[in-house]
C-alpha cells in the first residue's frame, strides 16, 4: 500500500466514512479528472496506473505566505502531497523548470487537460496599468487568470489577497488588486480559503472533503467552507472563560496578559473572525496567534486591512466608537448586532484614515463617504441589536 | 549573438525575469526585471503606526519576520520607545531562527536543483550512496537500504511519466557534474529537508503563534508574555521545548547541510571564478547584545568595497539613495535624482511593453525596483556581505568556520567573490547562527529565573506620548541581506513610509550612470552551455536567494495614483 493510499483511508476513518463510501468517491473523483471508470476499485491503485490529480499553482501578487504555509503541512506532509498524492504540474516556488520551459508545463496542462486540472490561486490580480502591475512570462496575471482557471474544474483561492484581494485591495488599492472571484467573473466551482495565510490543514482537509463525498462542501455567502469557517474564533476561544468573566488584558506583560486573559480590550477582532483557528491551530498544533498573547487581526474576513484597523482598538461595545465602555455587553453583541457595529466601525477607521491625507480630493470625499456609511450602519445595528442587552 | 530571456525565474520568491545577451557561449550583458508591484506604502498612508509591522510583514511570507523587526525598530526609533532585555532577546531567537531556516530551504529547495540532477540520482548504487554519505557525516539516515526505498520512491515517480514539479527541467545539462551517488544523496537530504523545515520552525509558533506571519510584535517589545509560573506564558515548559528545537534543528545543519555543501562544492570550484557582480559589500549588522542605542552587534555592520579586504568602512545611513532612470517610476525634480529613503518619492508610471510582451525596453525603463545606492554605488547585500564584513572586522568564530570552508575547498579568500562563495557564506551564516541561539536562550531562561517579566515598553504605547512630529529609520539584516524602512509620523498617523529591500539592492536594475545592479553584474562572463536550457543563469541568480515581492516603494502624497478599474 502506498502512502497515500495510507493518509487517505487513516483520513477517512478519522471522519467515519466506510469503505462503500469511499469506492464511491472514487468513482466521482474519476469522472471529474478523467481517470477511467475503473478508478473505484481502489483510488491509489488508480493513481499509480492512471495519473494523480493534477493541480496547478499560480502566484500572482503574492507574498509566497500561502505556499510557506503549504510547506508546513503536517497531514499529509508537503512531500508527501507534492510525490505521492497530487501532480503539482506548476508551482513557480517549488518547481525545477523556470521559464520558457516552466511555462510549457502551464500549456501543456490547460492544453491537454480541459476542465480536468485544479488550480489553487495565491496572490490577488491587478487590473490597472493594463495588467503590468503583475506579469509573468510577459503575460499579465489577469490574462493567465482568466485562461487557466476558466478551464479547471475547479479553483481554491488560497488567502485573503486571492479570495477578497486582501492586502494589494487595502485602501487606496494602487494597483485596482482583486480576488479571483472578480477577476475572472464566472469562474465554476471556486472555493475561497480566506485568511493570511490560509491555514494549510484546511486545504488538506477541503481536498480530502472534496475526494470523500464527491462534491464540493456547503461554503458561506463568501464561498468558504463551513467546515472550517462555519463559527467565530471568539466562539471557540481558550480565552472564552476569561471573557466571560470578564477577566481582560490591560496591558502588554500584566498580570492578566501572562495569564491568559481575554485580550478583548487590546483590540481583538476574535468576535467577529469566523474560522476554525483556536481548533486546528498552526504548525502541527503547536500554537495559534491568540495563543502566543496577541489579539486576532481577523485576517479571515474580507477587506481586514481596512474594517479590523487600527488593530489594538477594541471593538465597539455598542453603538459609538473607540468608547472604553460596556465590555460586559459585548457578548450579546458579538452574537447579534456586533458585525454591524463592526462595519461601522471599519467605514469609521476608513474615514480617519483618509482625513489624514487631506490634500487629496478623492481621498477627502472617500473619507466623507466613509463617515457618512459608518454613521448609517451605526444607526442600522441601533436599530437591529438586541433589545435589554444591558444585563 | 543570441538574445536569452529567462520569465519566470522560478525557485524565487516571486516575480523576476532575466533577459541577457549571450555571444560564444558567455555572457556579454544581462538585465534583470521585477515584474510586479503592490504599493504597500501607499497603502500605509494615515494609518496607525502600531498596526504597520503587519502590513509590512506581508510584503513577503517567506521572510516572514524582517518587515515585522524593520517596522517596530522604524516605529520605536520614531517614538522613543524602548523595548526591554526579554523583547532583544526573543526577537533574537526568532530573527536567527528565520535566517537559519529559510537558508537551509534555499540551499535545498531553491538552489540544490541547479547543481544536482534528480534523473541521474535513479541510476545510483544505492549501498555506493550509503558509504559517500557515511564518509562525510555520522548522520543516522544513511544505510543502502534507506537510499534504496528513497530510490524507488522517486522512480515509481519517473516511471509514471507524473513528474509533477520536477518535469521539464535541465535534466541531464552537460554542466551538472555531480556522479549519480551525490545526486541520490542529495534527493534524499532534499526530501528530508521538508520534514526539517516544518518542525525546527515551531520555534516561531511557541513564540509568535504560527509561521507563516507569525503574530507575537508590538511596537516597543513583543506580545509574548514569559512568567516561569504560567501556562499562557513563555514558561519552563517553554523553553525546554525551545532548547530541545534549537538542538533538533542545529543538528542537522552540523551533520547534513554543511558536509552536503562542502561534497557538493567540491565538483562546482569552478563556479568560483563565475558570477562575481560588483564586489562592494553593505551589511547593517544584526543580533544585538545589550540594550543601549549602541548595542554591539553579534554580526557587525560596515562597508567592503572593491573587494577590498583589508578593511572595512563604517555604516553611514546618510549615503543610501534611491535612483529611478530605468525602473517604473518618476522623480518630480526629474529621473536623474538621488533621493535618500526620507525625502523619498515614488509615482509608479508603466512605461513597459502591453502584456503580452516578449521583451524589455531595456534601453529604457524595463523593472518595479528601484536602483539604491550606497555613496553611489551599487552593493550588494546578504550572507557573503555579512561573513565577509564579520571576517574582516575579526568575528571569530566566522573567520573559523570561513577558514576551514576554505581550507577544505583549497580556495583562498578571492574565491568568496563568486557564485559558489554566495553558496558558502549561507552556510557559513547558517552554522553560526545555530550554534548561537543557545546563548539567547540561556540569557532569556536567566531573565524569567530572576524574575524580569518585561516584555514591553507601555510608556510609549499611548499615540498621547508621542512627538506630534517624528522620523525614525529601521535596520536589520534579513536572511538575504540589509534592510532599512523609513517612517515619518505625523499626529499619530504614518505621513511616509519607506522599504529599502535587499532583493532592490541585489536585484535593481542600472542607475542613472548606467551602472549595472548586482544580479547585472554577476552574471557578465557566465558561461551558458546550452542558450535554450540557460542552467547557469538559474545558478548565479539563486546565489543571491532573490526575494521579489519585496519590490515595493515610497508614498507621492502629491500624486496618488487611485486605480478605480473594475472588470465586469
Amino acid at each position: 500500500m502506498s502512502e497515500s493510499e495510507g493518509w487517505f483511508l487513516q483520513e477517512l476513518e478519522t471522519r467515519g466514512v466506510s469503505r462503500r463510501q469511499f469506492m464511491g468517491f472514487c468513482t466521482a473523483m474519476a469522472g471529474l479528472l478523467g481517470l477511467p471508470r475503473t478508478a473505484a476499485a481502489g483510488i491509489a491503485a488508480e493513481i499509480e496506473k492512471t495519473g494523480k490529480p493534477v493541480l496547478i499553482w499560480l502566484e500572482f501578487q503574492d507574498c509566497c505566505g500561502n505556499t510557506e504555509s503549504f510547506l508546513r503541512a503536517s497531514r499529509p506532509t508537503a512531500a508527501e502531497i507534492v510525490l505521492d498524492t497530487l501532480s503539482v504540474d506548476y508551482h513557480e516556488t517549488i518547481m525545477a523548470a523556470a521559464g520558457e520551459q516552466a511555462e510549457e508545463n502551464l500549456t501543456r496542462t490547460v492544453r491537454e487537460r480541459p476542465g480536468k486540472y485544479l488550480v489553487v490561486v495565491e496572490g490577488s490580480i491587478p487590473t490597472g496599468a493594463g495588467g503590468a502591475y503583475c506579469t509573468i512570462g510577459g503575460r499579465s496575471a489577469l490574462q493567465i487568470a482568466r485562461e487557466v482557471c476558466g478551464q479547471a474544474a475547479a479553483t481554491i483561492a488560497m488567502g485573503t489577497c486571492a479570495t477578497f484581494g486582501g492586502l494589494p485591495a487595502a485602501a487606496p488599492n494602487p494597483t485596482g488588486a482583486l480576488g479571483v472571484a472578480d477577476a475572472v467573473p464566472g469562474v465554476k466551482n471556486l472555493i475561497n480559503l480566506s485568511a493570511c495565510p490560509a491555514n494549510v490543514e484546511n486545504l488538506t482537509a477541503l481536498i480530502v472533503y472534496f475526494l470523500t463525498f464527491k462534491h464540493w462542501p456547503p461554503l458561506d455567502a463568501w464561498r468558504r467552507p463551513l467546515f472550517a469557517y462555519g463559527k467565530s474564533i471568539h466562539d471557540n476561544c481558550e480565552r472564552r472563560a476569561h471573557f466571560d468573566a470578564g477577566q481582560y488584558t490591560e496591558a502588554w506583560g500584566d498580570e492578566g496578559h501572562r495569564t491568559g486573559y481575554c485580550l478583548y480590550k487590546m483590540g481583538c477582532k476574535g468576535p467577529v473572525t469566523f474560522q476554525n483557528c483556536p481548533n486546528v491551530r498552526w504548525n502541527g498544533g503547536t500554537s495559534w496567534p491568540i495563543g502566543c498573547g496577541h489579539p486576532c487581526i481577523g485576517c479571515a474576513e474580507p477587506d481586514f486591512w481596512d474594517k479590523m484597523t487600527p488593530f489594538y482598538q477594541h471593538l465597539p461595545g455598542a453603538p459609538g466608537f473607540g468608547v472604553a465602555s460596556s465590555v460586559d455587553r459585548v457578548g450579546l453583541w458579538a452574537t447579534v448586532g456586533v458585525g454591524a457595529a463592526f462595519a461601522a466601525h471599519g467605514f469609521l477607521s476608513l474615514a480617519q484614515r483618509y482625513r489624514h491625507s487631506e490634500h487629496h480630493p478623492a481621498a477627502r470625499e472617500k473619507a466623507e463617504e466613509a463617515q457618512r456609511r459608518a454613521e448609517e450602519e451605526a444607526r442600522k445595528t441601533l436599530d437591529s441589536g438586541p433589545k435589554g442587552g444591558e444585563s | 549573438m543570441t538574445y536569452v530571456v529567462v520569465d519566470p525565474v522560478t525557485r524565487i520568491e516571486g516575480h523576476l525575469r532575466i533577459e541577457a545577451e549571450v555571444d560564444g557561449g558567455v555572457i556579454k550583458d544581462a538585465w534583470s526585471s521585477c515584474t510586479m508591484f503592490r504599493g504597500i506604502e501607499l497603502i500605509l498612508k494615515g494609518r496607525d503606526p502600531r498596526d504597520a509591522w503587519a502590513f509590512t510583514q506581508r510584503i513577503c511570507g517567506v521572510c516572514t519576520t524582517v518587515h515585522a523587526i524593520a517596522s517596530i525598530r522604524a516605529v520605536e526609533a520614531a517614538v522613543g520607545a524602548s523595548p526591554p532585555p526579554n523583547a532583544r532577546l526573543l526577537r533574537n531567537l526568532i530573527i536567527a531562527a528565520q535566517c537559519v531556516q529559510d537558508h537551509v530551504i534555499h540551499f535545498y529547495h531553491l538552489h540544490a536543483l541547479d547543481w544536482v540532477d534528480i534523473v541521474s540520482a535513479l541510476s545510483a548504487d544505492p549501498a555506493k550512496t550509503s558509504s559517500l554519505a557515511q564518509s562525510i557525516s555520522d548522520w543516522p539516515l544513511s544505510s543502502a537500504k534507506y537510499f534504496t526505498g528513497i530510490r524507488d520512491r522517486v522512480k515509481g515517480f519517473v516511471e509514471h511519466g507524473q513528474l509533477g514539479p520536477f518535469a521539464n527541467a535541465y535534466w541531464g545539462h552537460p554542466a551538472y557534474k555531480l556522479p549519480p551517488e551525490a545526486n541520490l544523496m542529495a534527493v534524499a537530504h532534499y526530501l528530508e529537508a521538508l520534514d526539517w523545515q516544518r518542525e525546527f520552525i515551531k520555534i516561531h509558533a511557541v513564540l509568535g503563534g504560527k509561521n507563516p506571519h507569525l503574530q507575537g510584535f508590538l511596537v516597543g517589545g513583543m506580545a509574548t508574555p514569559v512568567d516561569p509560573d504560567k501556562q499562557a506564558s513563555i514558561n519552563a515548559g517553554s523553553l525546554a521545548e525551545l532548547r530541545r528545537l534549537i538542538a533538533k534543528g542545529r543538528d542537522f545543519v552540523t551533520k547534513v547541510y554543511i558536509p552536503d555543501l562542502l561534497a557538493v562544492a567540491s565538483f562546482y570550484k569552478d563556479w568560483a571564478g563565475h558570477g562575481k557582480g560588483v564586489g562592494n559589500y553593505l551589511v547593517y549588522g544584526e543580533y544585538p547584545e545589550d540594550d543601549t542605542a549602541t548595542s554591539s552587534l553579534f554580526l557587525p555592520s560596515g562597508v567592503i568595497r572593491h573587494r577590498d579586504l583589508s578593511k572595512v568602512e563604517p555604516f553611514d545611513p546618510a549615503k543610501i539613495t534611491e535612483q529611478v532612470k530605468h525602473s517604473w517610476y518618476e522623480y518630480e525634480a526629474g529621473d536623474g535624482e538621488a533621493l535618500h529613503p526620507f525625502k523619498g518619492e515614488t509615482r509608479p508610471a508603466y512605461t513597459g511593453p502591453e502584456p503580452p510582451y516578449e521583451r524589455l525596453q531595456t534601453g529604457a525603463k524595463y523593472s518595479w525596483l528601484k536602483s539604491p545606492r550606497y555613496d553611489g554605488e551599487p552593493m550588494e547585500v546578504g550572507p557573503l556581505s555579512r561573513m565577509l564584513v564579520a571576517y574582516v572586522s575579526g568575528h571569530k568564530r566566522v573567520k573559523e568556520v570561513v577558514d576551514l570552508v576554505l581550507e577544505r575547498l583549497a580556495v583562498g579568500p578571492e574565491a568568496l567573490f563568486s557564485t559558489l562563495g554566495r553558496v558558502a557564506a549561507r552556510g557559513v551564516e547558517t552554522l553560526v547562527l545555530a550554534e548561537r541561539m543557545d546563548a539567547w536562550l540561556d540569557a532569556l531562561s536567566e531573565n524569567v529565573a530572576a524574575h524580569d517579566l518585561r516584555i514591553h515598553d507601555n510608556s510609549k504605547w499611548d499615540p498621547a506620548s508621542w512627538p506630534a512630529d517624528a522620523t525614525g529609520a529601521g535596520f536589520h539584516e534579513a536572511p538575504r541581506g540589509a534592510l532599512g524602512h523609513w517612517v515619518h509620523i505625523k499626529d499619530g498617523a504614518i505621513a511616509n513610509y519607506q522599504c529599502v529591500v535587499p532583493s532592490t539592492w541585489n536585484a535593481g536594475p542600472r542607475d542613472a550612470a548606467e551602472k549595472r545592479g548586482p544580479y547585472e553584474e554577476a552574471l557578465l562572463g557566465t558561461p551558458v552551455a546550452d542558450a535554450g536550457k540557460p542552467l547557469e543563469i538559474l545558478r548565479t541568480v539563486h546565489s543571491f536567494d532573490p526575494c521579489m515581492a519585496c519590490g515595493v516603494h515610497v508614498v507621492d502624497t502629491k500624486r496618488r495614483e487611485l486605480a478605480t478599474v473594475r472588470v465586469s
